[in-house]
């Protein structure tokens, strides 16, 4: 099988993984010949489902010995299989690199012979980019749950960052459709980068000189709606790994329909609605400080399709409303719908100079339409009256649902099909 | 009134500072980019001047933030003419009577200029993103081109970030305005050109394209958002755009295609579980299995046998060709095996319950005989559910897997029955469960004695765990 094969097989399979940012990672690494990495990652293009390429993201090898019902790359699903060599991979990177179409490498892999096997590969794979060609590009290895932890601390020489899917948002999830991934060996591998990371940050601060140990920290993904769990469990559970293994980004990844599929799984258009909603609500939860029972108001314990979290929030609890922005403090401006936290900041610096008003929040590019009825100013601002106004909620449901290519409208919110 | 010529940040800088020693208010100056022709509007007394004639003023310090020279250097990028203009009324008012103004991002002339910084960094960040190398191969070596055309001038300030990133390549960058190469010493600057100037492609472009379309998921699709953040007006220099129409075509038929391929699991044992399950209800049920296709071929389901309360359990494979005439397991040429080792163990066959991780017998017909085919990982897993359940209702002492089929099926697909033989592990349904040859590699293999011997000790070692348990 030639190189191009492998490539689109293995590219194919690692599509549904939604975790690819290339960020996170201050400062290139000492002596680089090739490949920075400056902070922010780069999106190189984009693809017609909007997300970003910004690393070559692909399978060691799809072959599995697993049979995650979810997975394309299960061992039971009669997919085309491909495996790549160490070096066609550094090479592809490599090459793809110095065309400056990437950002780096996304690594991941179906679990061949057993998990310290396929984990030897993926960290030699990092290492010969590092050491042979002085690779100063990002990259992501995706750890092999129950891999030993000598292979982990390798891997993290090497990476800028380590993830370790969390699969599905609940152990019953996971007891349902990948009865052979054990919910302990999941955490076991997070707590071990965990405790790896805290381990060089105490090392450094000591004054020692350490090996970088996955400068990016660490990232997990987990798939949405091929279960019926709704989004208050998904969210406490990415408000755990945030809280206690100290994750960096939790991806969701709406389930998408994959072609081989367990007949038990919905077959459905992924719930991207739903999806875009999750990253708004995690949002909130990392950097404004709501926590993620109060996002989820609806009593099926499912965020709001039609309008966003914030706005949701803010609808339901008109009592705290309006924030006068000239006085209140800043996690209260961090509640107004349609402000973000960047003008948050610059509403706090600006109002030591001149009182705000409505003129000012239009100019911060605040999402007006959103904010005005919640806020208020020095000069007379007319949305306010509506803040008690029984129809209010109304105003701001979408008119026209957008329609997607081959679908209706409803089931690109709900995902049925 | 003055007028002058400026065209880099630097320009500006010397200019500005010598108009503000001499005390020059911002209506009395006009910035230029270029020369420009004398038109009907132009002021007599506006013609071009150098700022040297101001240097004679003698120098006064001036402060300013370093957020204003932050913005200043970004602005002077931007393709609007205003710009230094602009630049200089905000200086002229920081360093008069406004010493904040910097802060208060709502003012006209801040807001106006954030603006204009606003629009080159999010060109300057395209640039890094959208650049696309060629590689050509000439005598001095490789080398690699690309053609790019940035919004505005933002060529100098990107340039250190290629310098940094590609340090041990030689690399030219072309634009309309001007072009920057680095020989891995230094960036140069020079005149802009044309494409034609740009190779015309690359041979890794065919591997870029094949990656570009198979990384995306035709089930999403958000053509808005990709132009969003991919403006068209750059699609011309980015060869993955040129198959963008496609893929978007393709993506109904692709889909359509995914989700009519289901396949797997859409039966499994799980729909004929008894509601009440007892041994004997299970034996009835399994009976009528359809649960994957090995019935059809299959002469009977051969359930498994033994007492309810049995300590111990061994589950095999699968009924071979006389288990499935029988319908009953380990009756032929490997149940003699298996029951003459469990003698030598002093275990009685009646003492322990038999049954296999597939009941149904799979087989490739021949002309003379039924030839054994080991069952697929599909099989195994529509098959567990009976497995399961026998084993949830017997709970064993000790757990025996006879061979790789059943190890993998019952303790996990990491298991390796070469390496982790005859040793206990946990397992879902056994604290002491142990994988060990089945009884027919015994039959195959040319060291059967020594295999025979093994099987032996492990089935030793379970009874010994049974009885001390």
């Amino acid at each position: 099988m030639d190189i191009q094969e492998k490539l689109s097989i293995l590219a194919d399979a690692a599509k549904y993984d939604a975790s690819c940012a290339s960020s996170g990672s201050k400062g290139t690494r000492a002596g680089s010949r090739l490949g920075s990495t400056e902070g922010m990652g780069i999106c190189h293009s984009y693809t017609p489902d909007g997300r970003c390429v910004s690393l070559l993201k692909i399978l060691l090898t799809n072959y599995c010995i697993y049979d995650c019902q979810y997975c394309v790359n299960r061992v039971t699903s009669e997919t085309r299989r491909a495996r790549f060599t160490v070096d066609e991979i550094v090479r592809l990177t490599i090459e793809f690199y110095q065309r400056n179409y990437i950002e780096g490498l996304f690594l991941s892999s179906g679990i061949i012979q057993n998990p310290d096997y396929t984990m030897e590969q993926l960290a030699l794979v990092a290492k010969s980019l590092r050491v042979e060609h002085q690779f100063g590009g990002y990259i992501h290895l995706k750890s092999i749950p129950g891999a030993s932890e000598n292979l982990l601390e390798e891997a993290g020489r090497w990476a800028d960052r380590l993830s370790v899917n969390i699969e599905l948002p609940t152990p019953a999830d996971l007891q349902a459709l990948a009865p052979e991934k054990k919910p302990p060996e999941i955490t076991d591998a997070m707590d071990a980068i965990k405790q790896r990371l805290d381990q060089y940050q105490s090392d450094r601060q000591a004054g020692f000189k350490v090996a970088r140990f996955a400068p990016a920290g660490q990232s997990t993904q987990m798939i949405v709606g091929a279960t019926a769990t709704p989004d208050l469990e998904i969210l406490k559970t990415a408000s755990g790994l945030y809280n206690q293994q100290k994750l960096r980004r939790v991806y969701y990844s709406a389930y998408s329909p994959i072609p081989h599929a367990d007949a038990r799984l919905p077959g459905m258009s992924p719930p991207l609605v739903r999806e875009h909603r999750l990253y708004q609500a995690d949002w909130l939860m990392r950097f404004y400080g709501f926590g993620s029972s109060e996002l989820v108001a609806e009593s099926d314990g499912n965020l709001s399709l039609e309008i966003d979290p914030k706005l949701a929030w803010a609808l339901a609890h008109r009592e705290m409303f309006p924030i006068d922005v000239n006085r209140a403090e800043r996690e209260m401006l961090l509640r107004i719908p349609g402000i973000g936290a960047r003008n948050v900041d610059r509403i706090l610096r600006l109002r030591r100079h001149h009182a705000i008003r409505v003129s000012d929040l239009k100019k911060l590019r605040v999402a007006w339409n959103r904010t005005a009825s919640f806020v208020q100013t020095i000069d007379h601002n007319p949305a306010l009256k509506q803040l008690d106004a029984q129809g209010l909620k109304d105003r701001f449901k979408p008119r026209e649902k957008q329609l997607l290519l081959f679908d209706t409208g409803q089931s690109a919110l709900d995902g049925e099909f | 009134m003055y007028s002058f010529v400026v065209q880099s940040f630097a320009e500006w800088r010397s200019c500005s500072r010598a108009l503000l020693n001499a005390q020059v208010p911002p209506d009395q100056v006009i910035f230029r980019d270029s020369p420009v022709q004398a038109t009907l509007f132009d002021d007599e007394s506006a013609g071009e001047q150098s700022w040297s004639a101001l240097v004679r003023v003698p120098a006064r310090g001036h402060k300013v933030p370093q957020a204003f020279l932050d913005l200043a250097h970004a602005v002077s990028c931007h393709r609007d003419t205003d710009r230094f203009q602009l630049l200089y009324r905000l200086l002229w008012r920081l360093t008069t009577n406004e010493a904040r103004l910097m802060e208060v991002i709502t003012d006209d002339d801040v807001h106006r200029l954030h603006q204009m910084e606003k629009a080159v960094r999010r060109d300057s960040h395209k640039m890094k993103a959208f650049v696309r190398f060629r590689k050509l191969v000439t005598p001095e070596g490789e080398q690699f081109v690309a053609w790019h055309r940035p919004d505005h001038r933002v060529v100098r300030l990107v340039s250190p970030f290629f310098s940094r990133r590609f340090p041990a390549m030689n690399w030219t960058i072309l634009t309309p305005d001007e072009s920057v190469s680095w020989d891995q010493k230094e960036l140069r600057y020079g005149p802009g050109c044309s494409r034609d100037h740009a190779p015309d492609g690359d041979e890794l472009e065919d591997l870029w394209l094949t990656y570009y379309g198979s990384i995306f998921n035709p089930a999403r699709i958000k053509v808005k958002t990709m132009i969003r953040e991919m403006p068209v007006r750059h699609w011309a220099t980015l060869p993955e755009a040129t198959i963008i129409d496609d893929l978007l075509n393709d993506a109904p038929r692709r889909v359509a295609e995914m989700i009519a391929r289901q396949e797997g699991h859409a039966r499994s044992a799980r729909d004929y579980l008894p509601a009440h399950q007892t041994l004997k209800s299970l034996r009835e049920a399994a009976k009528t299995c359809r649960g994957c296709d090995l019935y059809c071929e299959a002469t009977q389901t051969v359930f498994g046998e033994g007492p309810a309360d049995a300590r111990i359990v061994l589950v095999g494979e699968q009924p071979g060709d006389q288990e499935d005439l029988a319908g009953r397991p380990f009756v032929g040429p490997a149940g003699h095996v298996l029951d003459d080792a469990l003698q030598q163990a002093g275990m009685d066959r009646s003492e322990v319950y038999l049954t296999n991780a597939v009941k149904h017998f799979k087989f490739e017909p021949t002309e003379k005989r039924r030839l054994h085919k080991k069952p697929s990982a599909r099989e195994s897993s529509a098959c567990r559910p009976w497995v399961d359940a026998e084993l949830r209702l017997i709970k064993p002492k000790v757990l025996v897997c006879l061979g790789a089929t059943a190890a993998h099926s019952l303790i996990g697909p990491g298991f390796s029955v070469t390496r982790q033989r005859g040793q206990f592990v946990r397992s879902d349904w056994c604290e002491h469960t142990l994988a060990t040859y089945h009884p027919s590699a015994i039959l195959r293999s040319l060291q059967s004695e020594s295999l025979r011997k093994l099987l032996i000790d492990d089935l030793k070692a379970a009874k010994h765990q049974a009885d001390n348990s």
